[in-house]
C-alpha cells in the first residue's frame, strides 16, 4: 500500500443543504492511475462529493485531498491538472462546438491538437452547431472531448456516458482504456454497471450520503451471498436447511434445493450436501445488478430498522 | 379552440403563484407614482392659476415636452400628472414585457415547458397564461391608479383617461411582446426586441411631440407611447385611443399565435445556423469570452445610442426660450438641472434619464455572472482553472467598459448633432463631459449588482428595484417633497449640473469609490460561496 499513492483522499466529508443533508461523513480513497468508479442511487450525494472534489461547493466538515492539494483553498491550481465533465452538461448557445471545446481547452491552458482531431473524429461530433442546435447525446460528446483532449492527469467524469448511445458508449470505453495505459486518474460516477464493470478497477458505493463498500469488484463479490441450487437424493426440508449458519432464502421444490449462502458458509454448506447424494450442483457469484441492489437496498433496510 | 387552452386555469394559478410578490410590489410601486407626485404637485401648487402660473410655460416648451409628451396647461389637475402620464406608461410597458415573457420564452429556453407541454396542456395556453397574468398587472396598475386620483379629488373623467393612457402602453407591449416571444428563440432575444421596439416608439413620439404640427408631429401616431401621451388627460381626454392599444394587443397575440402554430417548441421562427468549427484565436480567457457573449447586447445598445443621441441633439434646437419665473424655476431644479442657459438645463435632465437607462444595461450585464451559474454554465468555466475572481471580474470589467462606451457614444453624437441644431447648444466638449459625468453613478449600480450576485445570487433581481427607485426618487423626489435621506441614497440625486454647472468632484469620487468598494465586496463574497 505504501508504494501506491493517492490522487484523491476525502476523510469525513459532510455537506447539508439548509435541512438535506447530502454527505454525512463520507470517505473516499482513489488511487493514482486507477478508474475508479463511483456508484450508488439518485440523491446519495455522488454529483455534491465531486463539485466539493472540484472546489465548487465548501465542506461543512471533513478533509479532502486532491492531488495533494486542498480543493477549497488550492482551487485554481487544482483545476490546470485536471478535467470535469459535469453530470447536466450546458453550453453557450451561441457558440458552436468547435468553439466551446476550444475554448475550454484554452481555458484549462491548452489541449492536444492531434487528439482532440481524433477525438472528434471518433465521436462523430459536428463541431460546426451551435450550443442550443445539439442534441443531448451531442452535448454530453461536446464536454467529453474538451475534457479528453485535454492533458490533464485527473479526469472527474459526472455520468459522462448518461446521453451516449451504445456506439459511442463503445468508443468512450476505448478512450478510457487508452488513458488507463497513459496512467492517468479517473474517477467515474456512473448508473451503468455493465460500464463501471469493463472500465473499473476499483469502486466506491455510495448510499445516502456515505460510502458503504469499497474495492475492488471481485472483493466486494465476496462479501455478497453465492446462489447454490442442488439436485439431491435427499432432500432435507426447508426448515431444516434454513437452520445451518449462513443459508438464506431457502426453497425445497421436488428434488431441487435452492439457497444462498454467506460466503464464509459455502464450505460448510457443500459439507452438509455431500452426503444426501448430490447429483446436480450449480454454484453462482452474485451477478453485478445483484451485487449493487443488494447494497442499495441493505442499506434502506438498515435505516429503517433501528427508527 | 378549448383543446389549445387546455389546462389553462392550471397554469394560470401557476403564474399567479410564482408572480405572487414580482405582480402586488409592481402594481402597488406604479399606483404610489402616479397618485403620490399628483398628491405632491397639488399641494405645490393647489389651484389652476398658480398652477398654470408656475408651470404653463415649462410645460409649452418644445423640449420638455418632447420628454414627458404633450400636456394642456390649463388646468392643475393635468399638470399634477404631467410627468407620470408618459414616464408610467414606459414603466407599465416594461412591466407587460417582463410579465409575459417570463411565463412563455424564458420557460421554454429552459426546458419546464417541455415538462409542461408534455401533460394535457393545450398548445395555446402557456402563452395565454402569460398574456393574461399580464394584462391582469396593466389593468390593475391602470385601474388603480384612475381610482387613486380620482379620490384625491381629480377630475373623474381626467383620472379615467389617465388610466387610460397608460392602459394603452400596456396592452400595446403585451401584444408585442407576445409575438417577440414567438419571433425570438432565447429570453434575451425577445427582450431586445420587445424593449427595442419600446425603445424606438419612445424617439418616435419624442421627436413627433417636440414639433406642433405637420408630417413629423403626424409621426407620432404611429407610436404607442405616442398614442398614449395624447390622451392628454383633464384636457381632450382622448380615451378612444384606447382602441389603438387594443388593436395592436390583438394583432400582437394572433400573429403570436399564428408563429406559434407553426414553430418547433424550443425554437424561434430564424433558423439555426451553423458557425465555425475551431474558436477565434482571441476567444482565449474569461474577459474574450464574457465580451464576446455580451457582444450582440452591446452593439444594439450602440444603435440605439446613435440614434438617441441624434434625435436628443436635434432636440437642442427647438428649446425655446423659457420665461425666468421662480415657480418653473423650482421645478426645473426637479427636472435635473439649475444652472445655465436652457439648453443646459434640458441637456442635464436627458443625460439622467440615459444614464439611467445606461445602468440598467450594466446591471443585466453584471448579471449575467448569475445566470451563467443558474444555468449550469459555471461549472463549465470555473474547473478549468479559471479563478472565481477573474470569472467575476471579468463581468464586471465588461459592463464598466460598455456603460463607458455607451455614454460615450451618445454624448458625442449629442455634441455634434446638437451643434448643428442649435447655435446656443452647449459645445461638443462640454455635452460629452456631461453625459461621462454620470458614469459614476452608473457604476454605483453595477457595483450594487456585482455585490448582489457575488454574494446572494438569489437577491440578484433586487438591483433591478433598486435602480428603478433610484430612478424615481431622483426624478420626482423635489417635486414629491421625499425625505432628503431617501433622495440621497439614489446615486442619480449626486449628480453635478452638467451641462452648465460645477461637476460635483466630491461627489463623482465618493460614488466611485463606493462602486469599487461594492464591487470588492462582491468578488470577496463570491470566492466564499458555494458555486452551482
Ligand atoms: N444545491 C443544492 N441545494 C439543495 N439541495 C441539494 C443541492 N445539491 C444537491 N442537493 C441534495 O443533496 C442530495 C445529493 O444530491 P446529489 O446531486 O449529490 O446526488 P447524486 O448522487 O448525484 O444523484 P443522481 O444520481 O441523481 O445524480 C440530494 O438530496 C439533493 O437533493
Ligand atoms: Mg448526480
Amino acid at each position: 500500500m505504501d508504494d501506491v499513492t493517492t490522487a484523491i483522499d476525502v476523510v469525513g466529508l459532510r455537506k447539508s443543504f439548509g435541512h438535506t443533508t447530502a454527505l454525512d461523513g463520507l470517505d473516499l480513497a482513489v488511487r493514482e492511475g486507477e478508474v475508479h468508479g463511483f456508484l450508488g442511487p439518485n440523491g446519495s450525494g455522488k454529483s455534491t462529493t465531486l463539485r466539493i472534489l472540484l472546489g465548487l461547493l465548501r465542506a461543512d466538515d471533513g478533509r479532502a485531498t486532491v492531488l495533494g492539494r486542498d480543493p477549497w483553498a488550492d482551487s485554481t491550481e487544482l483545476h490546470r491538472s485536471l478535467a470535469y465533465v459535469p453530470g447536466d452538461v450546458v453550453l453557450w448557445p451561441t457558440l458552436t462546438g468547435g468553439e466551446t471545446i476550444d475554448l475550454l481547452g484554452r481555458l484549462r491552458g491548452g489541449l492536444d491538437e492531434d487528439r482532440r482531431r481524433r477525438l472528434v473524429d471518433a465521436f462523430e461530433l459536428d463541431e460546426t452547431k451551435k450550443g442550443k442546435a445539439y442534441s443531448k447525446g451531442n452535448r454530453q460528446k461536446v464536454a467529453l472531448v474538451a475534457a479528453l483532449a485535454s492533458e490533464a492527469p485527473l479526469l472527474v467524469l459526472d455520468e459522462p456516458t448518461a446521453g451516449l448511445d451504445p456506439l459511442m458508449e463503445q468508443v468512450f470505453q476505448e478512450e478510457l482504456a487508452g488513458l488507463r495505459e497513459r496512467g492517468r486518474t479517473v474517477l467515474l460516477s456512473s448508473h451503468v454497471l455493465s460500464e463501471v464493470e469493463r472500465a473499473c478497477e476499483r469502486v466506491s458505493i455510495v448510499r445516502a450520503g456515505r460510502v458503504v463498500d469499497s474495492g475492488t469488484l471481485t472483493e466486494l463479490r465476496h462479501l455478497t451471498r453465492t446462489t447454490v441450487q442442488a439436485e439431491l437424493r435427499e432432500v432435507p426440508t426447508a426448515v431444516e436447511v434454513g437452520a445451518w449458519p449462513g443459508t438464506h432464502d431457502v426453497s425445497v421444490e421436488g428434488s431441487t434445493l435452492r439457497l444462498t449462502v454467506d460466503p464464509d458458509h459455502l464450505d460448510a454448506l457443500v459439507a452438509a450436501l455431500a452426503p444426501r447424494g448430490v447429483t446436480g450442483l450449480t454454484c453462482r457469484p452474485p451477478t453485478l445488478e445483484e451485487l449493487f441492489l443488494a447494497r442499495y437496498r441493505t442499506e434502506a433496510h438498515r435505516e429503517e430498522v433501528p427508527a | 379552440m378549448t383543446t389549445r387552452l387546455a389546462g389553462l386555469g392550471r397554469l394560470l394559478r401557476l403564474a399567479l403563484r410564482r408572480d405572487r410578490v414580482i405582480l402586488p410590489a409592481s402594481v402597488l410601486g406604479l399606483v404610489l407614482l402616479s397618485v403620490g407626485s399628483a398628491q405632491a404637485t397639488l399641494e405645490l401648487f393647489p389651484d389652476d392659476a398658480s398652477a398654470v402660473a408656475g408651470l404653463g410655460d415649462l410645460v409649452g416648451n418644445p423640449a420638455v415636452v418632447a420628454m414627458y409628451g404633450p400636456i394642456s396647461a390649463a388646468d392643475a389637475d393635468a399638470l399634477a400628472v404631467f410627468k407620470t402620464v408618459m414616464m408610467g406608461a414606459v414603466l407599465v410597458a416594461v412591466l407587460a414585457v417582463v410579465l409575459v415573457r417570463r411565463h412563455t420564452r424564458t420557460e421554454e429556453e429552459e426546458g419546464r415547458l417541455e415538462l409542461v407541454g408534455a401533460g394535457a396542456v393545450g398548445r395555446w395556453a402557456p402563452l395565454a397564461a402569460g398574456i393574461l397574468v399580464a394584462l391582469l398587472g396593466v389593468v390593475a396598475a391602470s385601474g388603480l391608479s384612475s381610482l387613486g386620483l380620482a379620490s384625491l379629488g381629480m377630475d373623474p373623467a381626467g383620472s379615467v383617461a389617465f388610466g387610460v393612457a397608460w392602459a394603452t402602453a400596456g396592452f400595446a407591449w403585451v401584444g408585442v411582446t407576445a409575438t417577440a416571444v414567438q419571433l425570438a428563440s432565447t429570453t434575451r432575444g425577445a427582450g431586445g426586441l420587445a424593449f427595442g421596439t419600446l425603445g424606438a416608439a419612445f424617439v418616435l413620439r419624442a421627436a413627433a411631440d417636440s414639433v406642433d404640427d405637420g408630417v413629423v408631429h403626424a409621426l407620432g401616431w404611429a407610436s404607442p407611447l405616442g398614442w398614449a401621451g395624447r390622451v392628454e388627460p383633464y384636457g381632450p381626454d382622448r380615451t378612444w385611443v384606447l382602441l389603438l392599444g387594443l388593436a395592436v394587443l390583438v394583432a400582437g397575440v394572433a400573429t403570436g399565435l399564428a408563429v406559434l402554430g407553426r414553430r418547433d417548441l424550443g425554437a424561434g421562427v430564424l433558423p439555426a445556423r451553423l458557425g465555425p468549427a475551431r474558436a477565434a484565436r482571441s476567444l482565449t480567457g474569461p474577459f474574450a469570452l464574457v465580451s464576446r457573449l455580451a457582444t450582440g447586447t452591446v452593439t444594439g445598445w450602440v444603435v440605439g445610442m446613435l440614434v438617441g443621441g441624434v434625435v436628443l441633439g436635434s432636440l437642442l434646437g427647438a428649446v425655446g426660450d423659457l420665461t425666468s419665473n421662480p415657480a418653473m424655476a423650482r421645478f426645473l431644479e426637479a427636472l435635473g438641472g439649475s444652472a445655465g442657459t436652457v439648453e443646459d438645463i434640458y441637456l442635464a435632465s436627458e443625460t439622467r434619464f440615459v444614464a439611467v437607462a445606461v445602468a440598467a444595461a450594466g446591471v443585466a450585464l453584471v448579471l449575467r455572472l448569475g445566470a451563467s451559474e443558474r444555468s449550469g454554465l459555471g461549472e463549465s468555466v470555473l474547473p478549468t482553472g479559471t479563478s472565481r475572481l477573474r470569472w467575476y471580474g471579468a463581468h464586471v470589467l465588461v459592463a464598466v467598459l460598455a456603460t463607458t462606451l455607451f455614454l460615450l457614444v451618445i454624448g458625442a453624437t449629442v455634441g455634434v448633432v446638437g451643434s448643428l441644431a442649435s447655435s446656443s447648444a452647449p459645445g461638443f466638449w462640454a455635452t460629452l463631459g456631461a453625459f461621462a459625468a454620470t458614469l459614476p453613478a452608473v457604476w454605483v449600480l453595477v457595483g450594487v449588482a456585482g455585490l448582489l450576485v457575488g454574494a446572494r445570487p438569489r437577491l440578484a433581481p433586487l438591483a433591478w428595484a433598486l435602480l428603478l427607485v433610484g430612478f424615481v426618487v431622483g426624478e420626482l423626489g423635489p417635486t414629491m417633497d421625499l425625505p432628503g435621506w431617501l433622495v440621497d441614497v439614489s446615486p442619480f440625486a449626486h449628480l453635478g449640473q452638467l451641462p452648465g454647472g460645477d461637476f460635483a468632484v466630491l461627489a463623482a469620487a465618493v460614488m466611485t469609490l463606493a462602486a469599487a468598494g461594492l464591487t470588492a465586496a462582491g468578488a470577496l463574497a463570491y470566492g466564499r460561496r458555494d458555486v452551482a
